[in-house]
């Protein structure tokens, strides 16, 4: 692998708190490597920052492995940037040249206001997964594990189901900004298990409304989430959440 | 003060259950009005407070991150192990707690080791019922797989992302606990100070991460489950996040740091590739199931890798130790690779480098493949390519994101990997029922010191993180607060409430107020090198003395010129992780106190001068057979106490793979 080193121009988001209006700023980068990741740019860029006395530009993060789902950036218009099915802390500067402009802002969403910079908040999720999003069992009630088998099938597509992390990358990039993709990847990762079974109508109801409460907006079916999801979550989530959540509702299922 | 592990008396297979048995009880309508606190939200810490909030306790929980379900814990990779035998290949409760012991080379109570494989197997079903989607057979039962250390097949999975599903499995848990309203949870908060009360530790000073105020949090009991402190080397494979700040303080308010210097240091990682790099990737030990590590016999041999025919490539885990070949325990295989690199066989740009190469497994693999197709005699890339999909399948993740890092495709060449650090043995010091020694405050997962002895074997992190929130805490806790049921909630207007909290104030504004020129990245950066280089994986007395002076002088330096930008009262990460960087250096000074102190080799810990002439770790189990628990004096100032370590049921030998 042939490494260079580039010169590029970041446009980024500020805004000092969610009080405030937030604006477009211009820096200049000089020698970046292209073996960073785009995390390590930013720190680059913030160390600069710090050396000139002003404010760096906050950004979550945490695990930098493409797991944790914290690094939320919106990189010239896509979530997580260009490569598919990656976060912005696994996308590698190689992806540019020398001269390049880049545009950075937050995940764009009611549902996600600004906390800072880059940093938005999130907890809307938590409280959609508090709504429904797990099975009730306590501690020490388990049955053993081999009790009860699962077609391997079934398992593997809720595995790929739970794979979701949580970024709202989805959220970003959806013009409705509608969470769906993440709601339908909890009520798939549980109805394809017979564990989550018994709950699946009133979980496929709560988590729904809670949904609707947190201010998200709704589904029309343009498929920017499934686009832009770094953990390749399947649309056909959205479609067995919507068959779930019919279900549950003509069956008459209590909302708890 | 005497250590006093309080292992409850009897055969080593009876403690436990006598002591569930016969612990003291706390009753619905008393658990009702104890509060407990719980800081981190890792597998400890979310399995624990999810636990504490169903029996009915009044439980906070406490995280930095936005969200519970991001902790350091999401990212192990590899499996977590239990003592289940689905494989009816010889395992049992005593192989694992026999296994865990050696693994960390007999530094390890064995009260607390066979405690950790009893409970090992009720994590699984616990796991499944809450439907973690672990890896199954086509039979429908669940898949197990090898990791390094053992011989047996315990450890469960779910692709490369075990800790993911596992922490998703007790964070889903938790935030049921919060919506039946038994917990409360709070995010982007720091725990800044233990507030102590009469000796015992009654709450806590956090800061809310967004606006920069200052909380006071009461608790009956404070639990401290906030992960390790490997980030004291600046580059490792933790989190960017992963710190000692919740632990450093409870140590300076009295409890004793166990071990603190027993690191691990993972030997597949992917190397450093610059001076910009800001962290370590794993690439997860179950790759060494499948993959060989080799060098060239060649010293400085720059041909491609595919270039170098089999008889011109050293094997060298193979060679040396062929009982355990690839399979050798983290700190064995992390040593040979530094050895074979210190001596000029190392690979690719830096020569800081081996390779893990699945050629033969992926060839293997097709062959297997072709064969349950029928198809037995196809063409050699038919094969491979067969091959290839159980491989992507396996591993996947791992292969795509070693792809993404480093911008080779690992199918086709092999892997490049260098040790790094991973993962902390030492931490606080508590006994058998997690408390530390301060009463009241208590540690679990990867923050206390407890079960791994020198050195962790491969998927026992999770095994422990789990069994202390979910088997462990539910009993020791009730047996300890059975006797405060009539302490009524502390206001927090309380004298010992304000003076923390003036305290931590005092602190920050006083580091603000510096205004220097330093950013606290590069106190951090040079904090690292100091470790890495001086008491990383290979230790010596003068490198180690040497280190303690320049961490005195760097600990100077940093509250004369370091540099805080923004304001107090604010979202404002710099300043987050000023303070982190500030316990980072008090704590690196006593990690190679430790060291300097441990005059043996045992398990990461790699005295150069005690090896045996073949290189291997030499243990001084005369004069070294204890836990070094440091008690906090002052600045600079720890006092060594020990707790001896009692073998009953096995008997230590030199720990040898060969
Ligand atoms: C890349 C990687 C892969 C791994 N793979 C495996 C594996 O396959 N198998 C295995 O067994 N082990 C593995 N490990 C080790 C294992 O993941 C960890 O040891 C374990 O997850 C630690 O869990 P924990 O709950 O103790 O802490 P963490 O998961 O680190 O959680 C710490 C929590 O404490 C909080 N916290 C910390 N300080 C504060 C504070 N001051 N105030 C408020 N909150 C605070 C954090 O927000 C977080 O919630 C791996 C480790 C790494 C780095
Ligand atoms: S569905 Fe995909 S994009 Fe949405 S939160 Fe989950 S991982 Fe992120
Ligand atoms: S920092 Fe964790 S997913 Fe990017």
């Amino acid at each position: 692998m042939q490494h260079y080193n580039m010169n590029l121009t970041l446009k980024v988001w500020r805004q000092r708190n969610n009080k405030v209006k937030g604006h477009f700023e211009t820096f200049q980068v000089k020698n970046i490597s292209s073996e960073m990741s785009f995390l390590e740019m930013f720190d680059v860029l913030n160390e600069q920052l710090v050396a000139e006395g002003k404010d760096p530009i906050a950004f979550d993060h945490d695990c930098r492995e493409g797991i944790c789902g914290m690094c939320s950036m919106h990189i010239n218009g896509r979530s997580h940037g260009p490569w598919d099915q990656t976060t912005t802390c696994q996308l590698h500067m190689r992806e540019y040249k020398d001269g390049d402009t880049i545009v950075v802002e937050p995940w764009r969403a009611n549902a996600f206001p600004v906390i800072r910079d880059l940093v938005v908040d999130r907890s809307s999720f938590d409280r959609i997964i508090a709504a429904g999003g797990y099975v009730s069992v306590n501690t020490g009630n388990a049955v053993d594990a081999n009790a009860l088998p699962i077609e391997k099938q079934k398992a593997d597509e809720s595995f790929a189901a739970a794979s979701c992390i949580g970024c709202g990358a989805c959220v970003a990039a959806c013009p409705n900004a509608s969470a769906m993709l993440f709601v339908s990847a909890k009520i798939a990762h549980l109805a394809l298990l017979p564990q989550g079974d018994p709950e699946r109508k009133v979980r496929a109801v709560n988590m729904v409304q809670q949904m609707d409460t947190e201010g998200f907006g709704s589904c029309t079916n343009i498929g920017a989430c499934e686009a832009e999801c770094p953990k390749g979550i399947s649309l056909e989530n959205i479609a067995r959440l919507n068959r779930e959540y019919v279900g549950a509702v003509f069956s008459g299922s209590p909302r708890g | 003060m005497a250590l006093n592990s309080k292992i409850p008396a009897g055969p080593i297979d009876a403690k436990w259950k006598t002591y569930k048995s016969t612990c003291k009880l706390v009753n619905p309508a008393n658990k009702r009005q104890l509060e407990i606190i719980v800081v981190g939200t890792g597998l400890a810490g979310a399995s624990a407070a999810a636990s504490l909030g169903e029996m009915g306790y009044k439980v906070k929980a406490f995280c930095f991150q936005d969200s519970p379900r991001r902790a350091h814990s999401i990212a192990a990779q590899g499996g977590i192990n239990a003592a289940k035998n689905y494989q009816n290949d010889g395992d049992s409760t005593y192989r694992l707690f026999y296994d865990t012991i050696k693994g960390g080379d007999y530094r390890a109570r064995e009260g607390n080791v066979h405690r950790l494989a009893e409970v090992s197997a009720s994590i699984i079903d616990q796991c499944v019922a809450q439907g973690v989607p672990f890896a199954r057979e086509y039979g429908g039962l669940l898949s197990n797989r090898s990791f390094g250390g053992t011989q047996v097949q315990r450890t469960f999975y779910a692709a490369g992302q075990t800790g993911q599903q596992l922490l998703i499995g007790a964070y889903q848990a938790l935030e049921r606990q919060v919506a039946l309203g038994t917990v409360e949870m709070y995010s982007r908060h720091e725990m800044l100070e233990v507030v102590k009360i009469d000796g015992k530790a009654r709450g806590i000073i956090a800061r809310n991460l967004v606006t920069g105020e200052l909380e006071r949090h009461f608790g009956h009991a404070v639990l401290l489950c906030t992960g390790g402190y490997g980030n004291v080397f600046y580059l490792s494979t933790n989190a960017m996040g992963s710190n000692v700040t919740a632990a450093w303080k409870a140590h300076r308010q009295g409890a004793f740091f166990g071990n603190p210097c027993f690191t691990q240091i993972h030997p597949t990682c992917i190397p450093v590739s610059g001076d910009h790099q800001s962290k370590l990737t794993l690439m997860s030990e179950s790759l060494r199931n499948d993959g060989r590590i080799w060098v060239p016999k060649k010293q400085g041999d720059n041909r491609k890798p595919t270039d170098i025919a089999e008889e011109e490539r050293d094997y060298y885990l193979e060679r040396r130790y062929p009982a355990f070949g690839n399979l050798v325990p983290r700190d064995v295989a992390s040593r040979a690779a530094k050895e074979r690199c210190d001596a000029g066989y190392g690979v690719g740009s830096s020569k800081m480098a081996v390779y893990l190469d699945f050629a033969a497994a992926i060839e293997r693999y097709g062959k297997i493949e072709a064969n349950k197709q029928g198809k037995g005699n196809l063409d050699k890339a038919s094969i491979i390519a067969l091959g290839k999909d159980v491989v992507k399948e396996k591993y996947g993740n791992l292969f795509d994101m070693y792809a993404k890092i480093t911008g080779e495709n690992p199918y086709e060449v092999p892997m490049r990997i260098y040790p790094a650090v991973h993962y902390t043995m030492g931490g606080l010091w508590v006994d058998y029922e997690l408390m530390t020694t301060v009463p009241n405050l208590y540690a679990l997962g990867e923050a206390n010191f407890s079960d791994h002895g020198a050195n962790r074997l491969g998927a026992s992190a999770l095994m422990q993180g789990l069994a202390d929130g979910y088997f462990v805490i539910p009993y020791t806790l009730g047996n300890n607060l059975a006797d405060d049921i009539r302490t009524k909630a502390i206001p927090t207007d309380h004298p010992a409430f304000v003076a923390a909290e003036k305290e931590v104030s005092d602190r920050i504004n006083r580091m603000m107020n510096i205004k220097g020129k330093e950013s606290v990245e590069s106190f951090h950066k040079r904090l690292g090198k100091i470790m890495w280089d001086k008491c990383g994986m290979g230790r010596n007395a003068k490198g180690l003395e040497e280190a303690i002076r320049e961490i005195q002088a760097l600990r100077k330096e940093f509250w004369s010129n370091v540099r805080i930008p923004g304001e107090v009262k604010e979202f404002n990460p710099e300043l987050d992780k000023a303070g982190r960087v500030a316990d980072f250096i008090e704590l690196g000074e006593l990690m190679c106190k430790d060291a300097l102190h441990r005059e043996e080799s045992c398990g990461g810990h790699f005295r150069e001068e005690s090896q045996t002439e073949d290189g291997e770790a030499l243990r001084d189990d005369e004069k070294f057979m204890y836990v070094a628990a440091w008690e906090f004096k002052g600045e600079s100032q720890f006092e060594l106490h020990k707790e001896t370590l009692d073998y009953e049921v096995v008997h230590p030998s030199a720990r040898s793979y060969k």
